[in-house]
């Protein structure tokens, strides 16, 4: 049955919440706050009981593919298991419960927790240090590119472009857009990494960052890593590492060894942080000594005398501040967490099995789905569902047949360099049981095809909906519910 | 400690499967000079030692239970209902991503469609979107669609009186664009509207104002959108949502745009994040609008069903061209708000804005009957936070007062100029009448200290 709307479930008196009364002699508002200051009409949100409310939340949660519940082979969100213990440490009133304004002398712990952190980043990355404010992935993406224009302004010319993959994530782009740079596409070969001609091309003294993805977006990793990093640094232009794909680096080689000068990591997907139906997460930003400077403000400062440690607000080279306060402190205790569990072996099998894991889907795939890059993937492997394209399925239509077999799908259509992409993330936290189940399933819907395309063209069936009208959604847009349609 | 399920027998099954001697084998595309460092970390831990070792970091926090606090200045305490935790704690939704799949994340799909249409209800606005980083970064997001959206206007008008660290967002965020930005004074404790008439012309995007704003007073908004509006600029509101229960909305008075910090909803103060921005704006700009919007649809059965929508605004599609950049936002974070909204639902939202503005306002009649302490602002109205000017330094008087487990207010020294006497103090509902005379006392006794 429908889950009705909280709006529907409202009925005139119904409440969930006791609040304190006012226990002192109580004036009319306005003799507090001016009249045409006030509220006139109440905002019409709906009246529940508290089961009401924890009924409708709950039986709508039951709706939902997760990780906990479904093997998430979403390429590039790295949808690994999260850990339960850092749920538990995040929430500890001694962390949760702390007021970003509070003095340094009442917060010692999560500062400690927070230098622990860059460091363990540092380790990880081989950068020199690191800031914690971004929230995201992309947010450190910009964060990276207003770095990088404050270096080159420093400088004495903030430079004009910026390089990025033609496989690169959207956020690239953007991101670079947003900081002023105009950008420049530059294509993959054959092989699914940078064309190397083409890039020498594009590279200019006007260029102020190239930014990469190692392994790339096709899940391979980039041979000519060095000498694009020695060919842009030769140009004057710093090289941007977009951390989507750590997971499969963490433990076996660090983007500062590779000529990275900034990089950004989404601790949502390397560090196991639970990705919350789409957020929060936190896209801590690594840079080299050159660009510390320019970090946002504020640091954290440690005393070598007496070893407090404290926020110091006194950078007259910053850039100044990417969002308020200091970063998503919930999610970055989670990656705390989940780095200090594993230690350096931990964390080197974490890279090891998940590229395992990836190369074994494509060997018992590689067959039955086209295969673009025939090299050994690393932590994802992208098919091109073109042969199944040709007999009348589209990728759209695998990945929605992939549901009624329990599997949530693999990103479909990215990158847009493949035709017809699914590109796959197995992670490391999956057994070999789940894996065959899944490969089973890829194989069945293979044969399902050659048989009768046509039959996954309804795909799923069964799902709480069949496939949902998003041209009408486009279309006939409800956003933001009024009154129920007669 | 590691969370893999394979062992080495599988694994070494898996790679014959794959066809190749070992491990090695599969990353030999990796330089062999980069295979050669050391990373310096901590030994691994096992979850025991984590919940020992962690849980001393945690202890060497003073939480606000152990303390008094009536700190706000963009973090706000409040009740948050035990019925959200016990909720978003739901491996369902809080371990599922982006609602790619629909048929797969109608859950978090019809809730973060709730969550937008109890947004609008709350703001009086037409369209919300499914959430942003935080209040301070819808701020800068604002700032990129009023530019986005008029590429011939490049002016963009703020208030001395808009959250230091948002004005600070504000100018990283444009670092890289032609920009202008102007910043009014404030008379009053309120935006001089005389400068914002001035300020305001055929070259300005949009003019921001925060009410209630840093220094706590309400502004003039409906004047100052008035004032805004003939030159064709937008009128962005950045606003309290929980202010909002009491307070007149943004709808109600012509904002074009209107964004905030939804910490207030249901989110711990979590020192400083994860919390939720809010993006709203009237019919018009709906495909100006960034980040996720989630629309209400059907599906082939002509069932009621959700999706994401106007995803061709979006950076995944448009990539240079589109309006933002953002990707992952807040979800779980607009589900809390989402849940509060409800529980509160139309009574409670009004009782718990109330409580708050009588609160603050029996806190504020008492410190000033305090000797030597005043109201900065006697004369601009505010919600649930107000400046105290003290007869010493605001710094020394919170020194003072911490050693009794109080945080008394945020001293502004710290962000303008000529206000060293000068407390931000903030006051919930969640500060009884008998916190409240243990600040006054406090307070009372510091200022007869000898500096």
């Amino acid at each position: 049955m429908k889950e009705p709307l909280i709006f529907d479930l409202s009925s005139p008196g119904r409440r969930a919440c006791s609040l304190p009364a006012f226990d002192a002699p109580a004036k009319p508002l306005a003799e507090l706050v001016p009249q045409e200051c006030l509220r006139q009409h109440d905002a019409e949100l709906p009246e529940v009981s508290e089961m009401d409310v924890v009924r409708h939340v709950t039986r709508l949660s039951q709706l939902n593919f997760s990780v906990d519940t479904h093997f998430y082979p979403l390429g590039s969100c790295t949808m690994k298991y999260n850990p339960k213990i850092n749920d538990q440490i995040a929430s500890l009133p001694g962390f949760a419960r702390l007021h970003p304004y509070q003095p340094a002398s009442t917060t010692q712990g999560v500062l400690a927790a927070f230098e622990l952190l860059e460091q363990t980043l540092c380790a990880i990355t081989g950068m020199d240090e690191f800031t914690l404010q971004p929230a995201a992935g992309a947010h450190g993406e910009l964060t990276g590119l207003l770095l990088i224009r404050a270096y080159h302004t420093a400088r004495g010319n903030p430079r004009s472009k910026v390089i990025v993959p033609d496989s690169a994530h959207g956020t690239n782009p953007s991101s670079a857009h947003l900081a002023g740079y105009h950008v420049v596409t530059v294509p993959s070969n054959k092989q699914g990494e940078v064309d190397i001609e083409k890039f020498r091309a594009a590279l200019d003294e006007e260029v102020a960052a190239v930014m990469l993805t190692n392994p790339s977006t096709h899940g391979v990793f980039e041979t000519n890593i060095l000498e694009i990093a020695a060919m842009a640094h030769k140009a004057g232009a710093l090289l941007y590492y977009d951390g989507a794909n750590l997971n499969a680096l963490i433990g076996l080689a660090r983007p500062g060894d590779m000529g990275f000068d900034v990089v950004h990591l989404n601790v949502h997907k390397t560090f196991s942080t639970p990705h919350g139906g789409g957020g929060p997460g936190a896209g801590p930003v690594g840079v080299k000594k050159a660009l510390e400077p320019f970090l946002p403000t504020p640091r954290i400062a440690h005393s070598a005398a007496d070893g407090t440690f404290s926020w110091n607000y006194d950078r007259p080279k910053t850039i100044g501040k990417m969002r308020s306060f200091y970063g998503n402190t919930g999610i970055l205790i989670r990656a705390l967490t989940y780095i200090l569990a594993h230690g350096v072996e931990g964390l080197h099998r974490v890279s090891e099995v998940a590229i395992i894991n990836a190369n074994y889907i494509k060997a018992k795939l590689k067959d039955l789905y086209d295969d673009p890059f025939p090299q050994a993937c690393m932590h994802e492997i992208v098919f091109s569902g073109k042969r199944q394209k040709k007999q009348g399925s589209s990728a759209r239509d695998i990945a929605k047949r992939l549901l009624d077999f329990g599997f949530h799908a693999p990103t479909i259509y990215f990158p847009m360099t493949v035709p017809e992409a699914l590109m796959i993330e197995p992670t490391e936290t999956e057994s070999r049981e789940t894996l065959d189940r899944f490969i089973a399933a890829m194989r069945q819907i293979a044969g399902e095809i050659t048989q009768n395309a046509d039959s996954l063209h309804n795909a799923p069936f069964t799902m709480p909906v069949t496939r949902v009208d998003e041209v009408k959604a486009a279309r006939e847009l409800d956003v933001n519910f009024v009154k129920r349609n007669a | 400690m590691d969370y893999i399920p394979n062992t080495d027998a599988d694994l070494s099954a898996m790679l014959r499967e794959i066809g190749v001697a070992s491990f090695d084998e599969l990353v030999a595309a990796i330089p062999a000079s980069l295979r050669k460092f050391k990373m310096e970390l901590p030994a691994a831990m096992s979850e025991p030692e984590l919940q020992r070792e962690l849980g001393a970091m945690a202890a060497r926090n003073k939480p606000l239970d152990a303390l008094t606090s009536f700190l706000g200045a963009g973090a706000y305490e409040h009740f948050i209902p035990s019925a959200i935790d016990a909720l978003v704690s739901r491996g369902e939704l809080y371990t599922a991503y982006t609602p790619y799949q629909a048929e797969a994340s109608q859950g978090t799909l019809q809730l973060l469609y709730e969550y937008q249409s109890l947004i609008c209800r709350l703001t009086g606005m037409d369209i919300s979107n499914a959430s942003l980083y935080d209040g301070g970064s819808a701020v800068g997001e604002s700032v990129y669609l009023a530019l986005n959206a008029q590429p011939k206007r490049s002016r963009i008008v703020i208030s001395n009186a808009l959250h230091p660290e948002y004005r600070q967002i504000l100018r990283t965020y444009t670092a890289g664009m032609e920009v202008e930005i102007v910043e009014l004074p404030t008379r009053d404790g309120v935006t001089d509207l005389n400068t914002l008439a001035a300020a305001v012309n055929e070259n300005t995007a949009a003019v921001l104002l925060q009410s209630p704003n840093f220094f706590g007073c309400i502004e003039p908004m409906l004047r100052a959108g008035e004032l805004t509006k003939p030159k064709g600029a937008w009128f962005v509101a950045v606003v309290n949502p929980l202010s909002l229960g009491a307070l007149r909305p943004p709808g109600e008075y012509g904002a074009d745009l209107a964004v905030g910090e939804g910490q207030p909803l249901g989110i711990p103060v979590g020192y400083g994040g994860p919390y939720v921005g809010f993006l709203t704006s009237s019919k018009q700009l709906v495909h100006k609008v960034s980040g996720r919007i989630v629309g209400r649809s059907v599906d082939t059965e002509g069932r009621e069903a959700f999706c994401l929508t106007l995803q061709a605004r979006e950076q995944h599609i448009r990539r240079e061209k589109a309006t933002s950049n953002i990707c992952t936002n807040q979800s779980l974070m607009a589900l809390r708000a989402c849940i509060f909204l409800a529980l509160m639902g139309k009574r409670g939202i009004r009782k718990i804005a109330e409580l708050n503005l009588r609160r603050s306002h029996q806190a504020a009649d008492a410190i000033c009957r305090v000797p030597g302490f005043a109201l900065k602002f006697p004369r601009a109205p505010f919600f649930n936070e107000f400046i105290v000017t003290c007869p010493a330094p605001a710094q020394t008087v919170c020194d003072r007062l911490e050693r009794n487990g109080i945080l008394a207010g945020v001293p502004l020294s710290r962000f303008y100029a000529g206000m060293e006497r000068d407390l931000l103090v903030c006051v919930t509902e969640t500060k009884s009448t008998a916190d409240i005379e243990r600040l006054v006392e406090s307070l009372s006794r510091a200022a007869s200290q000898k500096v």
